[in-house]
């Protein structure tokens, strides 16, 4: 029965495929990737329109308001706790006017959000969502997660340039600044688990941390170069997608909304939902990469269906940003600098310390003990050092006392 | 000559020819990206997944947001006012075609061109690894040195003086 469930949509897939005529050969694979890619964007999507609901409740929640309560199925009195929101939205966006400035450059305008959304999309190809549930599993899937998600920083400078708005333009630049320097990181703290897994498919990462020690399951987050290596790899996915408190390309109080002021209608709402597929892609990768992607987490929970798990934690994820979103202040320009490369960078480079040692040193407390350490001294080394000198007290208001 | 080679081909040429010819400098960028976009989906097409990845890595995330940067720093994205293209074209498509005959006859006329082809081999990313850690370490490790200079050297050149 768990069999049946876990693989129930493989075996959907395989169905589906029966009613394709075998000939002529190109046929059945086109079918394939129609099938799953039909499959990644309708879910996706889905989970989008749920996510946008949670957020704003989960906002609500943090600052003492209730957030969206009232849409439920339309001319009924089922409220569905607010969570037929996204249809309305949905409408909203679609019926709205479609503004584009005079002086806009039409055509990159009107191709920047797909730009932005097609690569951010297409990384969710690679992720193993459950047994035997990837879309593509090719030899060097992190490879090309990483190197098509660097596509969407092009998008980005075509919106903010196109718009012929000064802090569109501002916005942009600021983008593409912090998606390039937390990108070094970003990629950094995978290298970890690449020489741990020896592979670059995702897919064997996952099938690596699938085993169980005790009471913990040998999942990467549960070694120290692991876990140091899954918290810079968060925090650059954070900075990736430009949330908060990273969200300096939007800065509302300074730049408006940054490089996306000018779209409006269903244009804003595909930047919105690339922002949130890229969220989607950066979660399921720290899932596979550091969290066993589609395991359990203890032995006796695997009749739950794998991409039951997968999708779990990816939601996590999710939820961690919204959390985040509600309780941090946002970065200054200067800050978010300074951290990416005086900090991050230098943390990135020892966890392949730490993981190298992990590898060449048989006896398990020695490893610990030497991995740990190649860790946390300068963890804090580098934390005293860079605040060294300065005084960090209690806030002072100039005005507001 | 497959059909997916015949589009990828066609989408390189008709991005490269609008490089050269559009008029506003940050369109011949843009384009210029989806050229090298279409050199990465031909290295794929031939089977070599790092060399395509890496394409597109290195060349549409870095080299051509670098080049978006350069052209907004330095004279702005506007359009010139004269024409782009020389007069004299009559002589430049001639030398064109005299350096394209050159090439050409020294390649068919060199031993490259007896030599059979190899066979397709499945080159795996891993293999890469491998030949870069033990059979070309040395290359690999000058070329890190080179970069390293050439970023301490850009750092400089980028650092303020100090006042004396």
């Amino acid at each position: 029965m768990a069999e049946f469930f876990d693989q129930i949509f493989v075996n959907l897939k395989h169905w589906l495929l029966g009613f394709v005529p075998a000939q002529p050969d190109w046929l059945q694979p086109l079918a394939t990737v129609v099938i799953s890619v039909a499959a990644i964007l309708g879910v996706f999507a889905s989970l989008f329109a749920i996510a946008t609901v949670i957020e704003r409740k989960g906002l609500g929640r943090i600052q003492n308001r209730p957030g969206p309560n009232r849409v439920g199925i339309p001319f009924t009195d089922i409220s569905l706790f607010g969570f037929g929101q996204p249809i309305a939205d949905g409408i909203k966006a679609l019926i709205k006017e479609d503004l584009v400035p005079r002086a806009a450059d039409k055509v990159v305008h009107f191709l920047a959000p797909l730009a932005m959304f097609v690569p951010l999309a297409l990384t969710l190809l690679v992720l193993p969502m459950g047994r035997n549930m990837t879309a593509m599993d090719i030899d060097a899937g992190l490879l090309f997660f990483f190197a098509v998600g660097a596509g969407a920083e092009l998008a980005v400078f075509m919106a903010g340039w196109s718009s012929r708005n000064k802090y569109s333009l501002f916005g942009a630049m600021r983008a593409i600044a912090q998606m390039i320097s937390y990108e070094i990181p970003f990629i950094l703290s995978t290298v970890s688990v690449i020489m741990i897994a020896g592979t670059l498919s995702p897919v064997k990462i996952v099938e690596a941390q699938q085993t169980y020690n005790g009471w913990l399951p040998d999942w990467f987050v549960f070694t120290p170069w692991g876990l140091a290596a899954f918290l810079l790899f968060i925090t650059a996915a954070t900075a990736e997608s430009n949330r908060s408190p990273f969200d300096l390309p939007e800065g509302e109080s300074e730049i408006i909304a940054g490089y996306f002021i000018e779209y409006s209608g269903f244009k804003f709402a595909i930047f919105f939902m690339a922002e949130y597929f890229g969220m989607f892609a950066a979660g399921g990768m720290a899932a596979t990469l550091f969290l066993g992607g589609y395991a359990a987490p203890v032995e006796w929970l695997n009749w739950i269906p794998s991409w039951a798990w997968f999708f779990a934690k990816t939601m996590g994820f999710i939820f961690f940003l919204i959390w985040i979103r509600g309780t941090v202040p946002r970065l200054r320009q200067d800050q978010l600098m300074n951290f990416a490369w005086k900090f991050m960078l230098p943390m990135a480079l020892m966890t392949i310390l730490a993981a190298a040692s992990w590898h060449f040193i048989p006896d398990a407390f020695t490893r610990w003990l030497v991995s740990s350490t190649l860790v946390v001294a300068p963890y804090l080394l580098l934390g005293r050092g860079l605040l060294a000198g300065r005084q960090i007290g209690k806030r002072a208001y100039r005005y507001a006392d | 000559m497959t059909i997916s080679f015949l589009i990828i081909a066609a989408l390189i040429l008709a991005a490269s020819v609008a490089a050269m010819t559009l008029r506003n400098l940050v369109h011949c960028a843009l384009a210029l990206a989806v050229a090298f976009a279409g050199l990465a989906a031909a290295y794929l097409q031939l089977n070599a997944q790092f060399v395509g990845f890496a394409q597109i890595l290195v060349y549409v995330g870095a080299v051509a947001i670098l080049i978006v940067f350069a052209v907004l720093l330095t004279r702005g994205g506007e359009a010139p006012e004269r024409n782009v293209f020389s007069g004299d074209w009559k002589w430049g498509a001639l030398v064109a075609a005299l350096v394209f005959g050159t090439l050409a006859w020294a390649v068919k006329h060199s031993f490259a061109s007896d030599r059979p082809l190899p066979t397709k081999a499945e080159v795996t990313v891993k293999q890469i690894g491998d030949a870069l850690m033990t059979k070309y370490v040395l290359p690999l490790e000058v070329i890190g040195l080179l970069l390293t200079a050439a970023m301490i050297g850009a750092v400089i050149i980028a650092m303020k003086e100090e006042k004396k």
